[in-house]
């Protein structure tokens, strides 16, 4: 996973403050917290010499995107697919008893929070999961059984 | 998504749940296994490549040359298997026998002593379906499954609900490591960790059992009796236990006893079984295939109809001696695997190597027949870490020969 030095080094490092902050590494902080969007920064988004960079830091923030409400992020490098948090996610069990809840391939995808695909855990339907919503408390059912730490919430 | 299943064999879990897409005779997508299943399964696309002397040659060229190499050598060497179909594995005893061969794989430096007192019936052992629908108490011993068979923990032993087991994990089911280290599985197991030093099994089983019988447990390195109780009294309350022995407590230990032992006195108080993680995925059908032919797990030479078995029968001990004078190895990689002085007489040796991968072994080969990969390209049956039988067919077509095949054109042309 990326750090703010990293994304830092992909901001313009002008310092012109039209993102609010006062300085390009503040930013890459908030931005790493999740706190601003890349698209926070004006010339990043207007300037066609930071087309790339936008593009990269862009994509590095794409796959939890849809995370970002429970704010659930995925460590794809560290995770290898042992399937223990898809197993354990209480709204997996109780959506999929006899599937993901017993061990085996997925026989309801569709109101799964977790699956893993190609070697590496998915998140999905994240409106299933018990972070999230009016009545969320504070599951920690993906964390405390992975081995390696893969899933984070910020 | 269509429920086409397919049984991945990147380890001996044989996990029977795999769903794939494919495109052009290609894998690009798979649900359900982990990361090693994931590049095993889309491993499949290799075009034939058939080397003698590091030079590319057609199929009969190759296959000619390795037929050479067993007719010329007085005693030959097979070795491997672990990663074959039991199909496969028959047919190399089958050829084992008709050159008067040594016959060897993995298990005899590592799991076949505890192996042999599995098949032999003589220690207590269950199914992995028995353990997901009825165990409350699993233990990992000098094994890290998180590594070497990712889904053990999520299939079968720990998370799941099984038919017994509905309430889940953190109530119903207590998971303990036993290692040196604090290994991925050791995380997992939380409190119930023991780690112990380097070659300090057997004390630690010595205690556990002085645990068991109300003594107070004492270890040369002070292991703290008082945590050596509480695993005695989760044991002592296991309705249905399980043992997952790895390689870590089979090194350690001199001799087998003090395991038969533990299990012995466990069993007199408790109901705990015990399973070998034996680590390719058709290492148990080799052991089990020749145990049927021949009485012996490994390590054997078949000298014109009579069976020889011992521990210089072994490929440590018969290259050690340089009793052997060409190999032919089938799915594995002994010159990864074993010592350098070991891999060195080796090295001395023409070598036939059969497998879907390139390797250390298969670039040092006189002969190198690349070959499907069983599971994904060819199919076949085999036998998963706890004896059940498990078949498949291939996923996608194969562009090369199986080892199957090219085994049986060996034996014919011999
Ligand atoms: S708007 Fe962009 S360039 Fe300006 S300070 Fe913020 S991060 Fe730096
Ligand atoms: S926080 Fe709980 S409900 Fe949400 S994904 Fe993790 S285990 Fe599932
Ligand atoms: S996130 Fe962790 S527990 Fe979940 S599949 Fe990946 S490695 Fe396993
Ligand atoms: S645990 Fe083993 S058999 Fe199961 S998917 Fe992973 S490599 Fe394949």
């Amino acid at each position: 996973m990326t750090n703010a030095m990293e994304l830092y080094q992909m901001l313009p490092k002008t310092n012109c403050k039209k993102c609010g902050k006062a300085s390009c590494m503040a930013f890459a902080v908030v931005l790493m917290a999740r706190e601003l969007k890349p698209e926070d920064c004006p010339p990043l988004v207007e300037e066609p010499k930071y087309k790339e960079n936008y593009e990269k830091i862009s994509n590095i923030f794409k796959p939890s995107e849809n995370a970002t409400e429970t704010g659930l992020i995925v460590h794809e490098d560290l995770c290898f697919g042992c399937g223990n948090c898809v197993v354990a996610c209480p709204p997996n069990v109780a959506n999929d008893p006899h599937g993901v809840g017993s061990g085996n391939a997925p026989t309801n995808p569709n109101k799964l929070v977790l699956t893993v695909q190609d070697g590496i855990v998915k998140a999905q339907n994240l409106g299933e999961c018990r972070r999230f919503g009016k009545n969320k408390i504070l599951c920690n059912g993906c964390i405390v059984t992975c081995p390696v730490e893969a899933i984070e919430f910020v | 998504m269509e429920n086409n299943y397919h049984v991945c064999t990147g380890c001996a879990l044989l996990c029977d749940d795999i769903e794939v897409g494919s495109e052009k005779n290609k894998i690009n997508k798979v649900f359900t296994a982990c990361r090693i299943g994931m590049a095993h399964m889309k491993e499949g696309k290799g075009e034939a490549i058939f080397r003698v002397d590091n030079k590319s040659v057609d199929e009969a060229t190759a296959i000619n040359e390795a037929v050479t190499i067993l007719r010329n050598a007085k005693k030959p060497l097979i070795f491997g298997l672990g990663a074959s179909t039991s199909e496969t594995q028959k047919i190399a005893i089958k050829l084992a026998k008709k050159i008067n061969a040594t016959l060897d794989d993995n298990s005899s430096f590592c799991l076949g002593g505890v192996v042999e007192t599995l098949i032999k019936n003589e220690m207590k052992t269950c199914t992995l379906d028995d353990v997901r629908n009825k165990a409350d108490v699993i233990i990992y011993w000098g094994t890290d499954p998180s590594d070497s068979h990712p889904r053990l923990l999520s299939k079968y032993s720990y998370f799941p609900r099984g038919k017994e087991k509905q309430r889940g994990w953190e109530e119903e089911r207590t998971a303990i490591a036993v290692d040196v280290r604090k290994s991925h599985t050791a995380k997992i197991s939380g409190n119930y960790f023991f780690q112990i030093p380097p070659k300090g099994d057997e004390e630690f089983i010595d205690a556990v059992i002085a645990g068991l019988s109300g003594k107070l447990p004492k270890t040369s390195y002070n292991y703290p009796p008082k945590k050596l109780l509480e695993l005695a009294n989760i044991l002592k309350g296991a309705k249905f236990g399980v043992i997952f022995v790895g390689c870590g407590l089979i090194y350690s230990l001199e001799s087998l006893e003090s395991l038969s032992r533990l299990m012995k006195v466990l069993n007199e108080k408790a109901n705990i079984h015990l399973m070998a993680m034996v680590g390719n995925y058709n290492s148990m059908g080799f052991n089990e295939n020749l145990f049927a032919e021949t009485g012996y797990l490994n390590s054997v030479k078949f000298e014109n109809g009579i069976v020889k078995h011992g521990p210089e029968y072994s490929i440590v001990e018969s290259l050690k001696a340089k009793t052997v004078d060409a190999a032919l190895i089938v799915d594995s990689d002994p010159f990864s695997i074993l010592p350098r002085s070991i891999v060195k007489n080796l090295q001395e040796i023409p070598v036939v190597s059969i497998d879907p991968y390139e390797t250390l072994t298969s670039r040092h080969s006189k002969v190198y027949i690349n070959t499907a990969i069983s599971g994904v390209e060819a199919g076949g049956t085999a036998t998963r870490m706890d004896r059940v039988k498990v078949s498949f067919e291939p996923v996608i077509e194969a562009n090369r020969p199986s080892d199957e095949a090219i085994l049986k054109k060996i034996m014919e042309a011999l």
